[in-house]
């Protein structure tokens, strides 16, 4: 069992009770809602004739549903018009602080807590949404629940849950030139495989993982649930204080020093004890591509897509649905597998510095014809942000559609969809079957820049060999 | 589809029912449910949506689909069933369609949670008992009587000593599945933690 842990200190702090089953009961810090998970929380507590506990402690926006093409209201959309009415309608009722299209916070839920200063160090967070794991980039223990669980914390501000063992992933050396934190994170999805993190926290910790500024962290942590870990975290430094200064919502003036104090005390001791320790080479990553039906089936630009006998007994089965799915080769190479459609945004890789970062590869070059791109920004703030740095016009010269913020085609709940099988190179964090709204639509995850890199070219690319030139 | 469909309330001691065999790892809830049909503000009708696209590429020939399976209220799966998306609507799905407990080699972390809460017992065997039952050839009448109590599944010719969280076992056994009044009863120590916890002094504005 761990011991003394970032993991431990934090759960031991919120610790309320054990309940009469042998699970505790843990104080939720922060409570993030949206749309689509939240309604039958809310009806719920109607039917149980409950309260919302503390208002304070739970902030809304709206982000899955939302158009990023046309977002005048009424939507098109009828259903997705009734659920962001139904968000602001409760809301309203229970007095939580919402943050609207328009309003200039509004976003995918997991970019704008964090760069509203909301997401802090030592706090639990929850949310009606697996990837709120992105969270604890913040030295924070941020976990996904369900629409039970949504209830439970608007009604108690507490849910039950058993603690989690804690796994520290050792990343080693540095990451090389044009290998990005999604690269890091689908390479160790890769090596520990999908289901390795299942009751399990994990820790990133290394020379490589300190070298990452915040937001590669939050793309780490954010993926840690596609490697099976619904709670990944990074110890906070004088990266994530420096982050926190002046956001709109971080402590102020004698709060903020008291603040720091704390944060400062918030790490995992040295001679902690972990339920396990992995180490990973960040130096022998290469950009990374998935060429299947699981975040875990990726390889390097340069490898080839695995044969059979290469993989392990229970990698088979998924492997040949991968195959037929995918229609892809077992042997064939990842890289210039044609490409149809580009997508940049997600909770993942949607924050600026992803839109930089992709703006530079595509300045002054043109998206194939046979591919159509579009860019989704996190947020509001991150749209602002882009276009006083004129990188919306970057997008728009090369070809990309510049749309509003969302979380668009990640999960495909708008009309931001591939249709038949069309392939996607795409920012995002999950290529299940289905996934990006085409039953038979095929997704590639990859890191931004080699989205830009895939636009350029129509195919699947070595992004640095885009950066030589 | 089965015909009405009533929500679990109280101690949940016994499951009996027949079995439906859903082969194949790491399936995830966009496969359960994809994200088309979260765009509801209940879960009401989703029970017929359960597994769509998968239903459709099988053209009738899905397990959820066959005749034989129509009553069938105990699933066994393989390994990760439940991965990827928070969404409760996954279990509440297989929960209208008449799923009442589900038997599989693991469960992911979230999905195993909601199933929990909504009372949906989740059980795990290792890979041989699963595949015993996955390749039974009685399997389409396979039925299974599952006594919580002593975490026992057992057939005409076959027992299994199933697996389960104790925490989740005890739950079931006393009610407290439905969690929200077991959290609601120590009221006075969540005022108190709410007071002593350091940040939210920080976070007057």
């Amino acid at each position: 069992m761990s011991q003394d842990t970032l993991f431990d200190k934090v759960w031991d702090l919120h610790k309320i009770s054990k309940l009469p089953g042998g699970s505790d009961q843990i104080f939720i810090g922060l409570h993030l809602i949206h749309e689509v998970t939240s309604p039958q929380a809310f009806g719920a507590l109607k039917d149980k004739n409950l309260k919302v506990k503390f208002p304070d402690r739970t902030v809304a926006t709206v982000d899955h549903i939302v158009p990023t093409d046309n977002q005048s209201r009424p939507f098109k959309d009828n259903l997705a018009e009734q659920m962001i009415k139904t968000l602001e309608n409760n809301c309203l009722e229970h007095k939580i602080r919402f943050f609207n299209i328009g309003s200039g916070n509004q976003g995918i839920v997991h970019v704008v807590a964090p760069e509203l200063g909301l997401t802090q160090p030592g706090m639990t967070i929850a949310c009606g949404d697996s990837h709120t794991s992105t969270h604890g980039a913040f030295g924070s223990i941020a976990f996904g629940i369900g629409t039970s669980q949504v209830r439970d914390v608007l009604a108690t501000q507490t849910i039950a849950m058993n603690k989690l063992k804690v796994r520290q992933i050792w990343c080693e050396n540095q990451l090389s030139n044009g290998v990005f934190a999604k690269d890091l994170i689908l390479h160790v999805i890769n090596t520990l495989g999908v289901k390795a993190g299942v009751g399990f926290a994990y820790e990133f910790a290394g020379p490589a993982i300190n070298a990452l500024s915040m937001e590669e962290r939050m793309t780490v942590c954010n993926m840690s649930i596609e490697g099976g870990a619904r709670c990944g975290y990074i110890n906070p430094d004088e990266k994530t204080f420096n982050y926190m200064k002046n956001k709109l919502y971080s402590p102020k003036n004698q709060h903020w020093e008291k603040a720091l104090t704390w944060w400062k005390s918030l790490k995992s001791d040295e001679d902690s004890i972990y339920d396990d320790v992995i180490k990973i080479d960040a130096s022998k990553i290469e950009p990374t591509v998935t060429w299947g039906i699981t975040p875990g089936q990726s390889i390097g630009i340069n490898q080839q897509i695995p044969l059979v006998d290469e993989l392990s007994h229970d990698d088979k089965l998924l492997a040949e649905e991968a195959y037929e799915y995918m229609s892809f080769k077992p042997g064939q190479s990842i890289k210039d597998i044609p490409v149809e459609v580009c997508f940049i945004g997600s909770c993942t890789n949607g924050r600026i510095s992803d839109l930089r970062i992709a703006a530079k590869v595509l300045k002054g070059k043109k998206v194939s014809n046979n591919v159509k791109a579009f860019v989704v920004p996190g947020s509001e703030k991150v749209a602002n942000e882009a276009k006083q740095e004129g990188l919306d016009q970057i997008f728009k010269d090369s070809g990309f559609q510049w749309r509003e913020p969302g979380c668009s085609m990640c999960l495909a709940m708008n009309s931001d969809k591939l249709t038949g099988n069309q392939i996607s190179a795409s920012s995002s964090n999950r290529n299940f079957k289905g996934r990006q709204g085409s039953p038979s639509g095929r997704t590639l995850l990859m890191s931004p820049a080699m989205v830009a890199a895939a636009a350029i070219n129509g195919k699947v690319s070595d992004v640095r060999e885009l950066f030589s030139k | 589809m089965k015909s009405e469909f009533t929500p679990p309330i109280g101690t949940i001691t016994q499951i009996k029912g027949q079995c439906i065999s859903l082969i194949g790892n790491d399936i995830d809830t966009d496969r359960i449910i994809p994200a088309r049909f979260l765009k509801c503000v209940n879960f009401d009708s989703l029970g017929e949506s359960v597994f769509e696209d998968d239903r459709k590429t099988l053209k009738g020939s899905h397990p959820f689909d066959l005749k034989e399976n129509k009553n069938a209220s105990i699933l066994i799966v393989n390994s990760n069933f439940g991965c990827g998306s928070s969404r409760e609507h996954a279990p509440q799905a297989l929960m209208r369609w008449g799923i009442k407990a589900i038997i599989g080699e693991s469960f992911a972390d979230i999905f195993y949670n909601n199933c929990i809460a909504i009372g949906i017992p989740c059980f795990t065997l290792p890979n041989k008992s699963i595949k015993e039952i996955q390749n039974n050839k009685d399997n389409k009448f396979l039925f299974l009587e599952i006594d919580l109590k002593n975490s026992l599944a057992k057939a005409k010719d076959l027992s299994f000593n199933l697996e389960i969280k104790e925490s989740s076992r005890k739950m079931f056994l006393s009610g407290e599945w439905d969690a929200t009044s077991a959290l609601l009863m120590n009221n006075n120590l969540i005022e108190n933690k709410f007071n002593q916890l350091p940040y939210i002094k920080f976070n007057i504005h």
